[in-house]
């Protein structure tokens, strides 16, 4: 996303993709230990088998690695009931840039003894160190899962619904996502997905997970009723079988997939206080005006994050310009973040400012000359050019 | 003509799960498992439903035979746009033998007993891949039979169906009272609304025995293993077209 993982000038590329080994998997305390290069999606296989699920999953699933996960903090849809890798990431290996082997490798999910250190190698993107094999605390797989998919009026409406959700299904409540008229239209047009409900200028996907099908059903059924009867919502569609859920949030995972037919695609993981998520969005519609093809806004609505998407026929460097650094502004004005899950990578390592002090950001540059003096960690990336 | 329409509709282990045999290979593993209505089951639903929006028919009853979990996927065909549900109660050891002689055997006496002028049935179920209940229940009421149906459509008193066969498609025309089996393209099954699922919850779901529509379930047939099909075996790389000639008649292939 950002070209965290891209070698730009004259590094050596190192890869963990043989490092796939599963090495312990603890039954009762969820608690699965492996090599950095084991696939997202064989993990995820792996324990279902037993009766547990990874704590993320991501649309990269079938070709990302969890050392690369766990290095850039990745989110993804579950983020809401899980928590992000900070919080599911038990204990980390690592390579220091001095040959070192940095072993915080324990299997306990309580441990106060001194500094937390894998907290400040989990998503420092591979500048600080080489993680070479993870512990994650792994949910047990739910047994009942729904998957909703809902039209709103309003963005107000959206959030409404999102409150309502959260009081009355409470801790099933595994995500919520939206995605805007335009991404559907973007989806019928591109990949010829079908509307599941009617025309509706927002659509929300709800999942949730439980231990009880007929408790969950019924707290779903409330929701539902009272959602429906006070206007929140007015269309909507629900799913209880694997065929049908994957239909429901394919709606919402393929939306990037329909971007990039739609032509050269400008893309921004903001994180905003929830109630002015949209705002951006319109906002950027208004100010790019002709200019843009499509300008869409989708995303992990539940944890305040938006995806902004914007299209033209080819790249654009006018077009850049007036994205960028409107774009920026715009968040730091909200005292937002200019990446809440994609990381700064190569392409937004000079906007670090706009969501960081200069006080801040010259303290990870202390910390990164005194674990890599020699700069030899995946350089030009994460830390600004000129660091203030 | 009634105008009533029997849509049979079977609960079946979603196509999506990963199917396990049971250690003793006495069959496939259904407890905790994910359950479906069967997909060309959808299909007729959806058929039906479209026939009562188009007022050629005036109501669409759905029927399932199983044990009380049958209730759920007549609800799902409830919330489709099925009027009413008939669930005929079929549990245990009754269950695991049920096939097809048995469920048309039950389908022909609820056609009689409910005055259909139509039944719509899935082509065939996807664990079992019978393809033999819509058939067997035209054969017990002596009625026509339009089978891979890909167009189904109703001419006064006749029903013209289009059917996929081996050489392509055939069209005929069948008299009504009449049963219908559909194929893959005949329809997309519509989402269920949530509006149609409130609703649903309100539609009448009736209860009835085997026995009292004078069906005896007795199986003719008996299980005698269930085996996941072979492990396929990893190929081999060979370097030359030599090399190759030379595998193949060492494998005896050729």
């Amino acid at each position: 996303m950002v070209g965290g993982s891209v070698p730009v000038y004259d590094e050596i590329i190192l890869s963990t993709a043989l490092m796939n080994k599963i090495l312990t998997f603890n039954s009762i305390s969820g608690i699965l230990t492996c090599q950095a290069g084991c696939v997202l999606e064989n993990l995820s296989l792996y324990l279902e088998e037993r009766d547990y699920i990874m704590p993320l999953d991501l649309g990269a699933k079938g070709s990302c690695q969890i050392g690369g996960n766990v290095a850039t903090n990745a989110g993804g849809l579950r983020l809401l009931r899980y928590g992000s890798l900070r919080w599911d990431c038990e204990k980390c290996e690592m390579v220091l840039a001095d040959g070192q082997v940095l072993d915080c490798l324990a299997t306990l999910r309580k441990d106060n003894t001194g500094y937390d250190l894998k907290q400040l190698f989990i998503g420092s993107e591979g500048t600080l160190g080489v993680i070479t094999a993870v512990s994650i605390l792994c949910p047990r797989k739910p047994k009942s899962v729904n998957v909703v998919f809902l039209g709103c009026e309003t963005f107000e409406q959206l959030l409404k619904t999102f409150q309502l959700c959260r009081g009355m299904l409470g801790e099933i409540l595994s995500a919520f996502e939206f995605l805007d008229s335009e991404c559907m239209r973007l989806l019928n047009t591109h990949l010829k997905l079908p509307n599941p409900i009617s025309e509706c200028p927002f659509y929300v996907v709800i999942e949730t997970s439980g231990s009880d099908p007929t408790h969950d059903g019924e707290k779903l059924h409330n929701f539902l009723e009272e959602a429906m009867t006070s206007s929140l919502v007015t269309d909507g569609t629900v799913a209880t079988e694997d065929t049908k859920i994957k239909a429901l949030w394919s709606m919402r995972e393929r939306v990037t997939e329909a971007l990039t037919h739609d032509g050269f695609t400008y893309k921004y993981d903001i994180s905003l206080p929830v109630e002015r998520i949209y705002q951006l969005v319109t906002d950027m519609r208004e100010h790019l005006g002709d200019r843009a093809k499509s300008v869409v806004g989708y995303g992990h609505v539940g944890d305040g994050n938006l995806h902004l998407n914007i299209t033209s026929p080819a790249k654009d460097p006018s077009l850049l310009a007036a994205i960028e650094p409107f774009v920026y502004e715009w968040t730091a004005s909200c005292q937002g973040s200019i990446s809440a899950e994609h990381g700064l990578g190569l392409k937004k390592r000079n906007y670090i400012y706009y969501s960081k002090s200069s006080q801040a950001v010259a303290l990870m540059g202390d910390i990164k000359a005194m674990l890599d003096p020699k700069g030899i960690l995946n350089p030009y990336k994460t830390l600004p050019d000129n660091m203030k | 003509m009634s105008g009533r329409v029997l849509v049979g509709v079977k609960r079946v282990i979603d196509y999506a799960v990963k199917i396990r045999v049971k250690p003793d290979n006495t069959g496939v593993v259904t407890d905790g498992v994910k359950h479906s209505m069967n997909p060309f089951c959808e299909i007729a639903v959806e058929e039906a439903v479209k026939l009562k929006e188009k007022k050629l028919i005036k109501e669409v009853v759905a029927v399932s035979c199983g044990p009380q979990q049958a209730q759920e996927t007549i609800r799902t065909a409830l919330a489709m746009g099925a009027d009413r549900g008939i669930h005929v109660e079929v549990a245990g050891k009754d269950y695991e033998t049920l096939g097809p002689l048995q469920v048309s055997k039950i389908l022909a006496a609820l056609a009689k007993k409910e005055d259909a002028q139509l039944i719509i049935l899935g082509k065939q179920a996807i664990d079992d891949d019978c393809n033999q209940t819509g058939q067997m229940t035209a054969a017990l009421l002596d009625w026509p039979q339009g089978t891979f149906a890909s167009e189904v459509s109703l001419e006064g008193d006749k029903v013209k169906v289009v059917r996929e066969i081996d050489g392509g498609l055939e069209t005929i025309k069948i008299n009504t009272p009449a049963v219908v089996t559909a194929d893959l393209r005949l329809n997309t099954p519509r989402y269920a609304t949530l509006p149609n699922i409130m609703k649903a919850k309100k539609k009448k779901i009736a209860n009835v025995k085997p026995a009292d529509l004078g069906v005896d379930l007795t199986s003719r047939l008996e299980v005698l293993r269930v085996d996941e099909p072979p492990q396929r075996q990893a190929g081999m790389k060979v370097e030359t077209v030599d090399d190759l000639v030379g595998k193949l008649k060492e494998t005896g292939r050729i």
